[in-house]
This record gives structure tokens, C-alpha cells and sequence, in this order.
């Protein structure tokens, strides 16, 4: 089984090898993300604008609903978002939650922060049926040909009590929708119309 | 011997106590408010045929008689979570609001630390500590599961917390669910009471001590502390209270819980404790077929802003 304490941490190693005087990652501690690519010190982590301008552009999930968190780095690329107050954490057990994948080409948002801020998105939003919606949350890879957006990764919902509710990450990639919940997350649940 | 005989002396029906600790519970789950509304909840459970029960003195839990907590749509979505009724009520006690400074000194595995998330509505900064990393990775992956953004998780021992890795150094609130001897969650676990020790009981009322006293000096004047644990043992209660009220700076308030409970017990075992423990609330088993529970609410001294006193009304759900 999964290590609870490390959801949707499915890939990428945790340290960087410094190999320069400048400022590098420290995989085992928090920091905060610079505001711009100007403000950056240290090499390949994201600025908090770019994570601002990912999520608007990739979900239609703006300012309005982000503006007010802010954004913290652990490990490599891995991305927390936190609402409360904090100057240095940089050595507690977790700041708020793991938010989104950073240092590689395809940023991945996690499947709690689908769920926790999904319901705001405006595209890439595939909404599967009851019966998808539950191969989905049971870890399954399914034909989705009928989708006609993007390719890579999107949020799934299905209709739920009375509105449609985010399931979590799907890639899709050549007509095939996977899921991406991690495997601690997956359920057999019923399809329920 | 069984260590609830020792408690027959507090209880005012002793063979509906004892009938009460030996059935067991039914699962419940409480509604994840960050994620959704106890109607949509409900609405979920219906569409999908699951069982449920309201608890009448709170409409965010359901008692599910069929088991499985967690083999539902609305936990798939982080719309509730698996938590035993009583546990809910040191949340209510503590009555935090948004924008607060809150630290949970014992908050592994979380039921509780989330609970508090939802009453801030994920604002302010909420610090849940424990002492034990194994257990804190399960209160990580709730608080995930459940969409928490305010937390801010440490691994110390509580007993000489530091705020050094906070933008502050007080609290306004402070809950205390202190490590104890749990026979209270006998109608869960069973082995507690064949594992219940006099030694262990004396042992962990050291620790509750060092923490609660930690509790009240981290916290603002003003500022409202609340201790509670799942024994029924005086030693780790209304002994623990006794000690911090001469210790430190604050008073026992009195404060209604939404279900019937007794109070606190001024003597035991030739010891006798400051009357205002009695203010402190007892919940046995059979008065309301839950888990056993103690909780008691502390109001910091020092002139501040004072939450815990003006709080007279009942404790709404």
C-alpha cells in the first residue's frame, strides 16, 4: 500500500544534488514561492504568478478564487497551497496541502486540490456518466473518444446531489481517459444514476 | 478485573452503564462542511440507497447502521468523515471562529483537527501537533482528503511546544485531547479494558498535566483552552484540572453540551478537587448510547478579550 502521508507523490526524486554556489532546492524543508520569474533565486522552482497564470489558463480557476493562498515548495516540484499565517515553516511536518507538480514539462495537479477547488473550473472539466464516473474512481483506464478538448490532464466530475462534483485527475491521451487517483483513494463504488 | 467497576461508584445506573459499554457502536460520519452540506449529504445517501440515521443534537452526523463509512460516494468526495459522536463535542466546546489562531496539541489522527478547519471555514492558521510521527501521517492524509488549506502540521512533544516555526506566539484557542487510559471507546475496542493498567493511568495523568499546563501558557488572556479525553478514570480528568488550575493562570468556565451529561466528581479516592471542577461534563455510555467522554473548557486569566465567558448560550451544532 501507498504512504498515506505522501498523496499523489507518484514520481520524482526528493532531493537536488547542488552543483553550484547559487541557491538550490532543499527537498526537506518548506519555502516560499517567489512572486515572479524576476524574483526567482533558485533554480527551476516556479514563481507564484506562474501557478496563478497555470491554473487560470489550464482550468479557468482565477485570481478570485486563488489569490489569497499562498504557495509553497517541498521536494522537487511538489507545490502546497496553505491559507493561514507562517514566516518560516520551513521545518514543520506540512504546510495546508499538496496542490500541484512542478519540474517537469507537464504540471499535474493533485486530486485533492480537484476536489478542494475544482468545482471553480470552467474547462478541461470531463463530465463521465455514472457508469465512467465509477470505472474512474475505481482506478480504471477507459475509451473517452468523445472528448474533443484537450489532450493531457483534466479534471473529472460527474453529477452528484444535485450538481456535478470533481472527482479528481484524468489524462487523457489518445481517446483514452486514465485515472490518476492514487491508489489509497480508489473505491468499488456503485454506478448511481 | 474489569476496570469499569471501579467507576460503578460515579454512575447513577450502574446496570445500564455496564449494558451500554458491552453493545457495540454504529459507524458514523461527519460532514466535511469545507466540501458540502449536510443536505447534500443526505441527498448522496438517498440517490445511492445507503442507510442512514440523524443524530438529533447535530445536523452535520449520520449513524450508518450498515457499516462502511467509507464505501460511499459522498466519502469518495471528502464530504464526510469517520468519527464517533461524542468525539465531536470538544469541537463544539472550543467554539473557534474564523480568522482565529488555534493550536491542537494532541491531534492525531485528526477527526477533530478538521472538525476545527470546518467551524474556522479554512481560514486563520490552525496548528496540529502530535508527538507521533506514524500518527501524524494519517492526520495528513484527513486533512488532505479533506481539503484543509489553514493547517499547519508539527511533531513535537507538547508538553514544551515552541511556537518558533509560527508567525505568532499565542493562541486564541487551544484544544487538549489528551492521550489516556480510553476506556470510554470500550463499545469500539474492547482490548482497552483488558490492557487498562493503574500504572499506565498514573503514568499518562503526568503527561496530561505537562500538556494542559503547556496549553493554558501558550494561549492568550482571555483565550479559551479545552481539555477532554476518553476516560473515565478521575486521575486523568478532574485530578488534571485540579493541578493546572493551582498552577497556572485560569478558571474552569461553565459552558452546555447538546446531550445529557454529569458533572465533574470533587472527590475520589481520598483526594478531593476545587469545586469548580464540577463545571466540567461527564458523558457515560447509556445516557445517550455514545462512547464515554469528559470534556472541560478553561478561560486563560489576564485582562484580553474573553471568549470563553460570554459563551453561556448552548453550544449550537
Amino acid at each position: 500500500m501507498r504512504d498515506a502521508s505522501e498523496p499523489d507523490d507518484d514520481d520524482a526524486p526528493t532531493n537536488d544534488v547542488p552543483t553550484t554556489d547559487a541557491p538550490t532546492n532543499d527537498g526537506q524543508r518548506f519555502d516560499r514561492l517567489p512572486e515572479t520569474a524576476e524574483d526567482r533565486e533558485v533554480a527551476g522552482r516556479a514563481s507564484r504568478e506562474e501557478v496563478l497564470d497555470w491554473w487560470a489558463d489550464r482550468f479557468g480557476i482565477g485570481r478570485d478564487v486563488l489569490g489569497e493562498y499562498t504557495f509553497w515548495e517541498k521536494g522537487a516540484g511538489k507545490v502546497w497551497v496553505f491559507n493561514g499565517e507562517a514566516d518560516d515553516p520551513s521545518r514543520v511536518e506540512a504546510i495546508g496541502m499538496t496542490f500541484l507538480r512542478t519540474r517537469q514539462e507537464h504540471w499535474k495537479p493533485t486530486t485533492r486540490a480537484v476536489q478542494r477547488f475544482g468545482e471553480h473550473a470552467t474547462r478541461n472539466v470531463v463530465e463521465l456518466d455514472s457508469e465512467a464516473a465509477a470505472r474512474f474512481v475505481a482506478g480504471e483506464d477507459q475509451e473517452l473518444p468523445e472528448w474533443d478538448g484537450d489532450w493531457g490532464y483534466l479534471i473529472a466530475s460527474h453529477r452528484i446531489a444535485g450538481g456535478t462534483a470533481p472527482i479528481g485527475v484524468g489524462l487523457y491521451l489518445y481517446d483514452e481517459l486514465r485515472s490518476v487517483v492514487p491508489k489509497g483513494s480508489r473505491a468499488d463504488l456503485p454506478a448511481v444514476e | 478485573m474489569n476496570p469499569l467497576e471501579r467507576y460503578q461508584p460515579l454512575v447513577d445506573d450502574v446496570e445500564a452503564f455496564r449494558a451500554a459499554c458491552d453493545r457495540p457502536l454504529p459507524s458514523v460520519v461527519r460532514t466535511n462542511t469545507l466540501a458540502a452540506s449536510p443536505a447534500r449529504v443526505r441527498d448522496a445517501f438517498e440517490a445511492a440507497g445507503v442507510a442512514y440515521e440523524t443524530v438529533d443534537w447535530h445536523d452535520g452526523l449520520f449513524r450508518l447502521p450498515d457499516g462502511n463509512p467509507g464505501g460511499n460516494w459522498p466519502h469518495a468526495h471528502g464530504w464526510t468523515h469517520g468519527q464517533e459522536e461524542v468525539s465531536v463535542l470538544p469541537g463544539l466546546a472550543l467554539d473557534a471562529q474564523p480568522g482565529d489562531r488555534v493550536w491542537d496539541a494532541c491531534a492525531a489522527p485528526g477527526s477533530k483537527t478538521t472538525q476545527i478547519a470546518n467551524a474556522m471555514d479554512d481560514t486563520g492558521t490552525l496548528v496540529a501537533n502530535d508527538n507521533n510521527l506514524g500518527r501524524l501521517s494519517a492526520l495528513r492524509h484527513n486533512a488532505e482528503r479533506l481539503g484543509v488549506t489553514n493547517v499547519i502540521v508539527t511533531n513535537q512533544d507538547a508538553r514544551n511546544f515552541s511556537t518558533k516555526p509560527l508567525a505568532f506566539d499565542e493562541f486564541d484557542r487551544a484544544l487538549v485531547d489528551a492521550p489516556c487510559s480510553c476506556e470510554g471507546t470500550c463499545r469500539k475496542n474492547p482490548d482497552v479494558l483488558d490492557q487498562w493498567t493503574l500504572d499506565h493511568v498514573h503514568g499518562v495523568a503526568g503527561i496530561q498535566k505537562g500538556i494542559l499546563a503547556r496549553a493554558v501558557q501558550a494561549t492568550r488572556p482571555g483565550g479559551t483552552v479545552v481539555y477532554s479525553t476518553c476516560t473515565f478514570a478521575p486521575e486523568e480528568n478532574e485530578a488534571v484540572l485540579d493541578h493546572v488550575l493551582r498552577e497556572e493562570d485560569c478558571e474552569l468556565v461553565p459552558f452546555d453540551l447538546p446531550l445529557k451529561t454529569a458533572p465533574g466528581v470533587t472527590a475520589w479516592d481520598g483526594e478531593t478537587y476545587d469545586d469548580s471542577v464540577t463545571r466540567a461534563h461527564r458523558v457515560y455510555p447509556h445516557h445517550n448510547d455514545t462512547g464515554g467522554f469528559f470534556c472541560a473548557k478553561l478561560r486563560v486569566g489576564g485582562p484580553g478579550r474573553d471568549d470563553a465567558a460570554s459563551d453561556d448560550a448552548e453550544v449550537g451544532a
